[in-house]
């Protein structure tokens, strides 16, 4: 009998104990929680996709109830969302420069030139460290559909010429595909300024040439048409200053003689060619 | 345990056929001297710098292009002849990087112009590295790793055994064979200047038992009292691989992540003794090696010394040609080679040998879903769990693959070879390193 009471007494003693812990914790240790964020998660779209720059969309709401991110930073909320998530907290939506992810090559199988014919394992990274897959050209698009595969929001569709096709309105820019490519060729863009060159080949004229009709062979006209130096030649390839803002329109496509550059306010290639 | 009944290996590994009996008995052959050449810069290690322009004659055995950085080789002219481009040319491995390219003089003698020989008796450590680094001495196994970064070992790490690959455990590949067989003394010529110079007590020469002429050769070659051991192993793959081959010769593991000289071993390929013989001896640096052309796609298997640079589809024709019915061509040995998407490619310092196969042997069988027949664990000689790693790999669960050791994986291959539902396992294996190294790449850059 003495037993049970020793043993009763000990665990209520533990109990009043860390009760006590407890309490004190919770009165001087408590972290004040802004109720709002939990409001405000439950408006985003949870899924946590990371395109806005923040881990997840529970820090993102954080964020926003902090006023350190504006409401138009969810690349994913559709704009009457974000005015909703905007109106609760009351502040303003902000204006998103908004990106899509943009593939720099234009060579599908119909431009390309096939040296072989890859027949291993099904995955861009695996014809991509297997001799380079059968493509000539070792810069570009291999169509295998690595892309497809990691997004995450059905926005990439691999079209018949094996170039994959993104839906501007689906895509969220978050950056997966970009992850996903074992030749670096899609870049997030800001779909207001639509110039594009579909092109990384760094040789230049007939070498160029030599391995796809679509590659960029630095002739350099593009340049030339730019308004007010916006492009410039970097290691045989255009490159377009998006950071300053200013949307050249399309005039520096008109003289290219393969098609290298491109002024695409819409998705690149042809959804017509979309695989059954 | 090594039983005295039974050869000294190590555990796992697979038993493919070694159809080696095509080209085991042929004596290595001369390949005659081609219209052009073209040498990547990029041959083991960081890029050389090249120390030529376009339309400068060279001579055979000239230095073209200087070692950039200590884990880096020299090039040298494989002919005499005249620059005509450097600029970028097909890679075996598909890209299109810098090269030199030469065109051969049709008229001349092409004798090598031997560099000064040197005593390596008379050189310090560090000369000594400098004097290999100058010769373009690479690892002629396959890996083509710079041979000189191996001998600049730190001194918190002596070296006790120098250790001779002689195992050539690929399938196919006879050139280490053929080495072995006729160049014997200057094999050991090469060892000796090597052992001597790391400060090692004895030097072991692990050669698979399946080459007896081989293995008689070398000890032929071994003087009385010498410390030099002529180990015949057991024929199984990958007793190639270095940790493999020491675990065999002293049944010591090299841990994961450590190299052979944390247990006090340098291993380096019989071939590169050759050119470490011929480099100091008679000052001719790497400009040809011994390549394997093998495979039932070729009319005559051979063993070519081949100039390095030769085009594999004139090395093709210097054996007869192919078969119409072939369709792949792989650089190396069939196990860790790589397929070549052109054949208007060079032989590297690296290529061990040109194989070409025809549908029957290129064939994938449908696969299927895993077993869990526990197959690819009794192969791994890494000990890894290679069906695991595969389907993490298809799941693109990175950290999950990283915490299974897949960087120790060696894509040796054993586990698709012994697979019974043709998973491409080694693939997948290879697919998650590639991504995981980008992925370390990209988060390093911003």
């Amino acid at each position: 009998m003495h037993d049970v009471l020793m043993a009763g007494a000990i665990m209520a003693g533990l109990g009043i104990l860390l009760g006590a812990v407890l309490a004190f914790a919770y009165r001087f240790l408590r972290v004040p929680e802004d109720p709002r964020a939990q409001r405000v998660e439950s408006m985003l779209p949870s899924s946590n996709c990371g395109g806005c720059g923040e881990p997840g969309c529970r820090a993102f709401a954080e964020a926003l109830v902090k006023g350190l991110r504006q409401p138009s930073g969810c690349t994913v909320a559709s704009k009457e969302r974000v005015a909703e998530i905007a109106n609760f907290l009351g502040v303003d939506a902000g204006s998103l420069d908004r990106k899509v992810a943009r593939l720099h090559c234009g060579g599908g199988r119909a431009q390309a030139v096939q040296i072989a014919a890859y027949e291993g394992f099904e995955s861009c990274r695996a014809a991509h460290v297997t001799g380079g897959g059968g493509k000539g050209c070792s810069w570009g698009c291999l169509g295998l559909a690595d892309c497809e595969l990691a997004c995450g929001f059905a926005a990439i569709t691999m079209n018949g010429n094996g170039l994959p096709v993104v839906d501007v309105d689906k895509c969220t820019a978050c950056g997966d595909c970009v992850v996903a490519c074992p030749r670096d060729l899609f870049e997030l863009l800001p779909l207001r300024q639509p110039l594009l060159v579909q092109c990384r080949v760094p040789l230049a004229g007939a070498a160029a040439r030599a391995l796809c009709t679509a590659a960029c062979d630095a002739c350099g006209r593009c340049v030339q048409d730019a308004p007010d130096g916006l492009l410039r030649m970097v290691d045989n390839l255009p490159r377009f200053d998006y950071a300053r803002g200013v949307d050249p329109g399309p005039s520096p496509t008109f003289r290219c003689p393969t098609g290298a550059i491109q002024y695409v306010p819409q998705q690149q290639f042809a959804a017509a060619e979309v695989r059954p | 345990m090594n039983l005295p009944f039974r050869l000294q290996s190590f555990r796992h590994g697979v038993h493919p056929d070694d159809h080696k009996q095509g080209t085991e008995h042929l004596v290595v052959e001369h390949m005659p001297f081609v219209g052009r050449y073209v040498l990547p810069l990029g041959q083991g290690g960081k890029p050389a710098k090249p120390t030529v322009t376009r339309g400068q004659r060279v001579r055979r055995g000239e230095r073209i292009a200087t070692a950039d950085g200590f884990v880096s080789t020299s090039l040298h002219a494989p002919v005499d002849g005249t620059i005509v481009d450097l600029g970028r040319h097909r890679h075996p491995n598909g890209d299109l990087v810098d090269c030199i390219e030469i065109e051969a003089d049709a008229f001349s003698l092409q004798t090598i112009v031997p560099h000064a020989t040197v005593d390596p008796d008379t050189l310090d450590v560090d000369n000594f590295v400098a004097h290999v680094q100058q010769g373009g001495i690479v690892g002629l196994g396959g890996a083509a790793f710079p041979a000189h970064v191996k001998y600049k070992t730190p001194a918190e790490k002596p070296v006790r055994h120098f250790v001779l690959n002689g195992c050539e455990c690929e399938p196919f590949l006879t050139c280490d064979h053929r080495t072995m067989v006729e160049r014997p003394a200057e094999v050991l010529r090469g060892a000796r200047i090597i052992a001597k110079k790391l400060g090692a007590t004895d030097i072991h020469i692990g050669v698979e038992h399946n080459k007896p002429d081989a293995i008689a050769a070398l000890r032929a070659q071994v003087l009385p009292g010498e410390a030099i051991h002529v180990t015949p192993l057991e024929v199984k793959y990958p007793q190639g691989a270095e940790k493999m081959l020491i675990k065999a010769l002293f049944g010591q593991e090299v841990p994961a992540g450590k190299l052979p000289l944390d247990v006090g071993c340098v291993v380096n390929n019989v071939g590169t003794m050759v050119a470490i013989a011929d480099w100091f001896d008679r000052g001719i640096p790497l400009i040809e090696r011994v390549v394997t052309v093998s495979g039932p796609g070729v009319r005559r298997p051979a063993n070519v010394r081949v100039p390095l640079g030769t085009p594999v589809r004139d090395l093709l024709a210097h054996c007869a040609g192919t078969v119409p019915e072939t369709r792949e061509f792989v650089m190396g040995g069939p196990m860790m080679g790589s397929s070549l998407a052109s054949i208007d490619v060079p032989v590297l310092k690296g290529t061990s040998g040109v194989l070409a196969f025809t549908a029957a042997e290129t064939a994938r069988g449908n696969e299927f879903g895993c077993l869990k027949c526990g197959r690819c664990l009794d192969a791994c000689a890494n000990f890894l769990n290679p069906s695991v790693l595969a389907r993490l790999s298809r799941h693109g669960e990175f950290d999950a693959l990283e915490a299974n050791f897949v960087m120790d994986c060696m894509e040796c291959g054993a586990c698709s070879f012994t697979c019974p539902s043709n998973i491409p396992i080694v693939q997948l294996i290879r697919v998650a390193k590639s991504a995981i190294r980008d992925q370390k790449r990209k988060e390093k850059k911003p």
